[in-house]
């Protein structure tokens, strides 16, 4: 036995260090978070330096170059384009967005009809903000309203045909209305279907088992728009000879299917977070099976899936902008359709009407990830580490 | 429930306990579910058959053997408008690959670097990287796509007043970049071969290398070495055979460039569409990997006396792997699926060669056949891929 102690082990404290300074002006603020190495300094001046190429030129061809009012070409191009501006002369067309605002709202819907679209939108959003607001009473008949009601009454106004509505034939609807369609069927679609196929790929029946896996698996396999195609081009073949389908239609069913794969597959990632001791619970208690489902075992997988059901709701949202390539005109096909019309034709155009494009889907799918956050907090009722 | 309670007991089976029995209404379900799948196919395929059978449709594969008659803008392999239908959608299946595999180099590298500079200390670069995040996770990629072909490079000068990187002779104009094709002379293939080598040895050194740290601790310049191989014995082989190379420089002629090789405006912004959005959906998937290790790991790292750049490399990165690799996996298949959409601006991959002879010969079963059984096995193999490398890298527990 030794006591000798080793040599790395001090033999008297060192001196305390001085406490951490609480300074909280803007400079060092500035020093902790842009400057507080060498490294660090060379990165925050690669960034301001990249800001500076970036920002002061993108704003000055978005707004102070831009031209805002017009009803033709000659305001955005230049005169040896044969327009009104200097030559040498770029930046963004607002006026063409200003002068086919309407049409890219939507499309080519007649324009004596166009109340038809707006009454709609009006009363979706009307069922929409209490649905989307946790205290807001009522839910149960909001979405008895908003998933039952709604559809119907917005099919009969945006078709017509009947209670002496004009009839508006679906080639005829276009942009954000169209988007806004398809996307609204797919996510009243998916969610049901996906909860059943994700009940069916976990049941214990291997006929309906691999019948929900081969569906999934193959529908998640292929890309969107080979599933489109076969929408377009094989669906027709299955119908009995005769029988026509909407383009419109076939185009959502596409959508729809695909979606509700994928949304399966969030849905019985939440099931298997479930602890199998819940739904013995509720065997236990006597409940059939359609009761543990919907009374136990879902509204448990939904709470934890929540973030992932709301991101294959915006990728769904996204997808939609792929029946353009179908030949429908949803808000891109429609503004491609425009800034290829003669009247508007201009370098600038197309970059213009794509960044509208771009805004108002970012606007969408960047609001239904803010409140897929916020559900998240509000919904976490502390089962989680 | 209690009227087939108060039954079961009497004598045997009684209808009630028939109904109630679980194994019954099983079998039931299935053969009931079974009954409506396959009626529901038949019809499927009776209609199919008088549809086909009423536009004289020829059914079968016997359509890949005929002549196709239509241009490719971009192939890997010789093709011409007489070569045949079977390997038009054979080019669209190579252009597929090849923009896939590009495309997740650069997505993933475009991912971690953004990724982890979410995460920087440094608040400008934070910021800077959620601000790309933001804006790519939340536009259509086929916005993305049509916005760098249709907005950037529509904008780029025309052929004469191409924009060239002098002395290297990289020309940029709108009919895409065009750059000094190398053309490899006698003797290149011995070149490759060392390349081969090189690899091989360093992935013997590092077998080696590990092993002789787990037997004895001392440790192994692997990653110096193996560098050195796989760069100075292919420069050595090439030194040697006299440098069999020679590029073919493009010229700017009067109205034309003419020599070099072309990398099409198509393929060029799908491919960096393609990298730009899959990488802000990666950039996530890394950040939610990196911040998914606990910090007591680092901290007992540090504690330990371990280097932070030890501690990376070390401790955090194989830990957030784990993590990062299932979505990582559904990414690389998103894009090879997204690269699809390369057909809206003419890209001729696989979904647009194959579209062009569904137009042509309105054979549309089995085109969407050959899509289906090639996206599939793409999607599989890559699963069972990674399967394999995530078991490999998961957590070995007691």
């Amino acid at each position: 036995m030794s006591t000798h102690s080793p040599a790395f082990v001090r033999d008297q404290m060192i001196v305390a260090s001085p406490p951490p300074t609480n300074d909280t002006s803007t400079a060092a603020w500035i020093r902790k978070n842009l400057f507080a190495s060498p490294k660090d300094t060379i990165l925050s001046l690669v960034g301001l330096a990249l800001l500076f190429m970036i920002i002061p030129g993108a704003l000055n061809w978005l707004f102070v170059q831009a031209s805002w009012v017009g009803s033709d070409r000659s305001v955005c191009a230049t005169i040896a384009q044969g327009g009104a501006q200097p030559d040498g002369w770029t930046g963004a067309c607002w006026a063409f967005v200003g002068d086919r605002f309407q049409q890219f709202i939507f499309g080519r819907y007649p324009l004596e009809e166009r109340w038809r679209p707006l009454l709609v939108g009006i009363m979706l959003i009307a069922l929409l903000i209490p649905i989307l607001i946790p205290k807001a009473p009522r839910k149960g008949l909001n979405a008895l309203l908003l998933f039952v009601v709604f559809p119907i009454v917005a099919f009969f106004l945006l078709s017509g045909n009947y209670f002496g509505l004009a009839h508006v034939e679906t080639p005829l609807w276009g942009g954000l209305m169209v988007t806004l369609i398809l996307s609204f069927v797919g996510i009243a679609v998916s969610l049901p279907l996906g909860i059943v196929l994700a009940l069916g790929r976990r049941s214990h029946m291997p006929v309906v088992r691999m019948l929900c896996i081969g569906f999934i698996e193959i529908i998640r396999g292929v890309p969107l728009i080979t599933v489109l195609f076969m929408a377009n081009v094989m669906l027709p073949l299955f119908l009995p000879t005769g029988w026509t389908i909407d383009n419109f239609f076939r185009a959502l069913v596409g959508v729809a299917l695909f979606a509700s794969a994928y949304m399966a597959e969030v849905i019985r990632g939440g099931l298997q977070a479930i602890p199998k001791g819940q739904s013995e619970g509720a065997d236990s208690l006597g409940l059939s099976y359609w009761q543990k489902i919907w009374l136990v075992v879902m509204p448990q997988a939904i709470k934890l899936v929540i973030p992932g059901i709301v991101n294959t709701f915006i990728g769904l949202f996204k997808d939609t902008s792929l029946v353009s390539i179908i030949g429908m005109f949803d808000l891109l096909g429609i503004v491609q359709l425009n800034f290829r019309d003669p009247s508007w034709i201009t370098p600038v155009t197309p970059i213009t009407g794509l960044i509208f494009a771009g805004f108002i889907f970012w606007i969408f799918c960047f609001g239904m990830s803010r409140y897929s956050g916020f559900m998240e907090r509000h919904l976490d009722t502390g089962h989680k580490r | 429930m209690t009227e087939s309670a108060k039954n079961a007991p009497s004598n045997g089976r009684t209808f009630g306990s028939l109904v109630y029995d679980p194994k019954v209404r099983s079998i039931f379900f299935q053969i009931f579910t079974a009954a409506v799948f396959i009626i529901l196919v038949w019809m499927i395929s009776n209609n199919v058959a008088t549809n086909l059978a009423r536009s004289n449709t020829a059914s079968g594969f016997g359509f890949l053997s005929s002549r196709a008659g239509f241009d490719i803008g971009d192939s890997l392999i010789p093709y011409t408008a007489d070569s045949t239908y079977g390997r038009a959608i054979f080019v669209g299946f190579l252009n597929t690959l090849l923009i896939a595999f590009v495309g997740i180099i650069t997505a993933t590298i475009i991912g971690f670097v953004v990724g982890i500079g979410r995460l920087s200390h440094n608040w400008l670069i934070a910021k800077i990287c959620t601000v790309y995040v933001e804006i790519f996770r939340n536009i259509p990629p086929l916005l993305v796509i049509f916005f760098l072909y249709a907005g950037v490079l529509r904008a780029l000068p025309n052929v004469r007043d191409s924009l060239e990187i002098p002395g290297v002779h990289i020309f940029l104009n709108n009919r895409g970049l065009v750059f000094p094709k190398p053309i490899w002379g006698t003797g290149a293939e011995f070149v490759a071969l060392a390349l081969v080598l090189a690899i091989v040895a360093t992935i013997v050194i590092a077998k080696w290398a590990t092993k002789r740290q787990m037997a004895t601790g001392q440790q192994f310049p692997t990653f110096k070495a193996g560098l050195a191989l796989i760069i100075g014995l292919p420069l050595l082989v090439f030194a040697i055979l006299g440098a069999p190379l020679s590029f073919d420089v493009p010229q700017a002629g009067r109205f034309n460039l003419t020599g070099g090789a072309t990398v099409l405006p198509e393929f060029f912004a799908l491919y960096v569409a393609l990298s730009l959005y899959t990488g802000s959906f990666i950039a996530e998937i890394i950040r939610a990997g990196i911040r998914g290790v606990p910090k007591g790991q680092t901290e007992a790292a540090t504690a330990l006396g371990i280097q932070p750049a030890t501690t990376t490399r070390l401790v955090v990165v194989p830990q957030a792997m784990r993590i990062i690799i299932p979505p990582l996996t559904s990414q690389y298949l998103n894009l090879t699926k997204n690269s699809s959409l390369g057909i809206a601006i003419g890209f001729p991959d696989l979904v647009a060669t194959g579209g062009t002879t569904l137009n042509q010969t309105g054979q549309a079963v089995e085109v969407v056949a050959i899509w289906m059984v090639v996206y599939l096995s793409i999607s599989i193999a890559s699963s069972m891929f990674m399967n394999w490398f995530n078991a490999k890298m998961a957590l070995v527990e007691r």
